[in-house]
């Protein structure tokens, strides 16, 4: 039993402890997990005065309503989310991107991501977890990892083993931006649709889908049409590939995918758009767009570098 | 041999080994595999591979496609590297409840249900590969006469342990799961254990597997 634990008030829709994931296990069928927009997990963790690869608390759409029982704890939370921090009768809404203290019978409520889908919280010391292959990440698929594989549910605790002593003070000044364009490079099946199909991927804009999640993102849009065949060998799978099945409308492999698929690939996002690919709620239009390898590369070492830029403000 | 290389978007190589699927290809599909992971590559974080094909994902802050295929064009295969071939025998109940879409093989193949257990009771798998779901083997080859095609809808979920059909292949479902396959019976063998973080899989690529009928009673009463 932990001195330090977060009463849950409410759940969320869905919270689970995630870090940087796990790798060298696709060939057994266990996908990457880990936390979907990687910079505002890593610039939780920096705020907080983390290591960069610590367990925090992930949570999409609305968040967990957390009532806290223990020794004095700090907390940050990154993304674009709405909260609230209630000590004893006093309500204040709480900001992103900076820290705030808690204390015994505080209450945190963290009421919606906004126009985003993810967000995190990270605590000024380590949560109770188990690890499965070096990560916490929760895959409740294949019920891997924290928790016993499932998302936080009201009947539980969340128990801390640990706070650190050092309680920093910290704010960034950061406003996530929102992608309409996400570029992709063209996938090893492109030639499988016709030149209509084609054209209409870059031309036309897609809708998300609500049966999008940490597996995948369903979109909806004119039919992108299959020349060749419907099927292909069942082969491996990363994050980011777009695959088509039969009924035309595409779907992208995001986190927790499975690691082997046998519908034929029209493209890959690149590492460059992927946490802002993640952060699109459904109803959400997009619009493909192609760039080359090497323009891909080009973007993602702009992209880490303004990351790390952001990471160094702190 | 690898017959080409190419990019899978910014961070994958997706290595092809031609069109054809068999055994020879798959098992060199699976030297590579092992070859290139005993290489411990700086930045290589997952090598997938599949019946005809090896892909392997990287992280873009450390390697690039073309230094990784430089790697890749270079490597030797080390020729002892053996695969596996360990045998299992796994125990299937095909009680009505757990046979979901024999009648529909029945009716597909034009042939009894006994004719096609006996037919499936009597072969000896290949495991070309694993995954989709954690454990998930993917065994080759059925005989030319017990092919049929996935379920037109596939099903949202179906059950822990099922075995299943399609094409030439057969597998055993891990986890509760969606799927097109049909279904023919269900095993109390647990293929898949994330406790075991050194082995978690029963099955790996290049082992044997066949298949043996067991009944209800013993199903139920089954201990591993």
């Amino acid at each position: 039993m932990s001195k330090n634990y977060f009463e849950i008030i409410r759940a969320g829709i869905n919270s689970t402890f995630q870090d940087l994931g796990r790798k060298n296990l696709y060939h057994i069928g266990i996908p990457f997990s880990g936390a979907m927009d990687n910079r505002n997990y890593l610039l939780a963790n920096k705020l907080i005065g983390n290591d960069h690869h610590d367990p925090v608390i992930e949570f999409a759409y609305q968040g967990p309503h957390l009532k806290y029982h223990g020794d004095k704890l700090n907390i940050a939370i990154t993304g674009d989310v709405s909260f609230k921090i209630k000590k004893g009768d006093n309500l204040t809404d709480g900001k992103c991107y900076q820290t705030f203290i808690l204390e015994n019978n505080d209450e945190l409520n963290i009421i919606s991501t906004n126009k985003s889908v993810y967000g995190y919280l990270a605590i000024n010391g380590k949560f109770d977890l188990k690890f499965q292959w070096s990560s916490c990440s929760t895959n409740t698929r294949a019920n891997i990892g924290s928790n016993n594989g499932e998302k936080l549910s009201e009947n539980q605790k969340i128990n801390i083993k640990e706070i650190n002593q050092n309680f920093v003070y910290t704010k960034l000044n950061y406003v996530n931006t929102k992608i309409e364009n996400i570029r992709v490079i063209k996938g090893t099946n492109f030639n499988y649709f016709s030149d209509e199909g084609k054209r209409n991927f870059f031309k036309n804009e897609f809708k998300v889908s609500k049966l999008s999640d940490r597996m995948g993102m369903r979109l909806e849009g004119q039919k992108i049409e299959n020349i060749i065949d419907t099927n292909i060998r069942s082969e491996g799978l990363i994050k980011g590939v777009i695959q088509v099945p039969a009924d035309g409308n595409p779907i992208i492999m995001l986190s927790d995918h499975g690691t082997i698929g046998g519908y034929p690939k029209i493209g890959v996002v690149i590492s460059a758009d992927y946490d802002k690919l993640v952060q699109l709620t459904p109803g959400s239009t997009i619009k493909f767009q192609e760039v080359d390898l090497n323009g891909a590369e080009t973007l993602f070492k702009l992209y880490d570098l303004e990351t790390q830029n952001l990471i160094s403000q702190i | 041999m690898i017959k080409n290389i190419s990019n899978l978007g910014d961070a994958a190589l997706y290595c092809d080994f031609g069109k054809e699927v068999n055994k020879e290809i798959n098992t060199q599909v699976i030297k590579y595999f092992k070859t290139i992971k005993k290489k411990n590559i700086i930045g290589v974080n997952n090598i997938t591979p599949s019946y005809n094909k090896l892909i392997i994902s990287f992280d873009l802050k450390k390697i690039n496609f073309t230094k990784l295929k430089k790697i890749i064009d270079n490597i030797e295969i080390i020729k002892s590297e053996s695969i596996q071939n360990k045998k299992f025998e796994i125990p299937v109940c095909c009680e009505k409840e757990f046979s979901l879409d024999i009648k529909r093989l029945e009716e597909k193949l034009k042939m009894t249900e006994e004719k096609i257990y006996q037919i499936f009771f009597e072969k000896e798998f290949f495991c070309y590969m694993t995954g989709f779901i954690a454990g998930m083997p993917f065994l080759g080859d059925l005989e030319e006469n017990l092919r049929a095609k996935r379920l037109d809808t596939p099903r949202v979920k179906v059950p822990k342990g099922s075995i299943g059909l399609t094409e030439q292949f057969a597998n055993i479902y891990t986890f509760e799961s969606p799927g097109g396959w049909n279904i023919i019976g269900n095993t109390p063998l647990s293929i898949f254990d994330s406790t075991k973080e050194k082995e978690p899989n029963l099955i790996n690529p290049g082992d044997l597997v066949t298949f043996k009928r067991i009944t209800k009673e013993n199903y139920q009463n089954y201990h591993e």
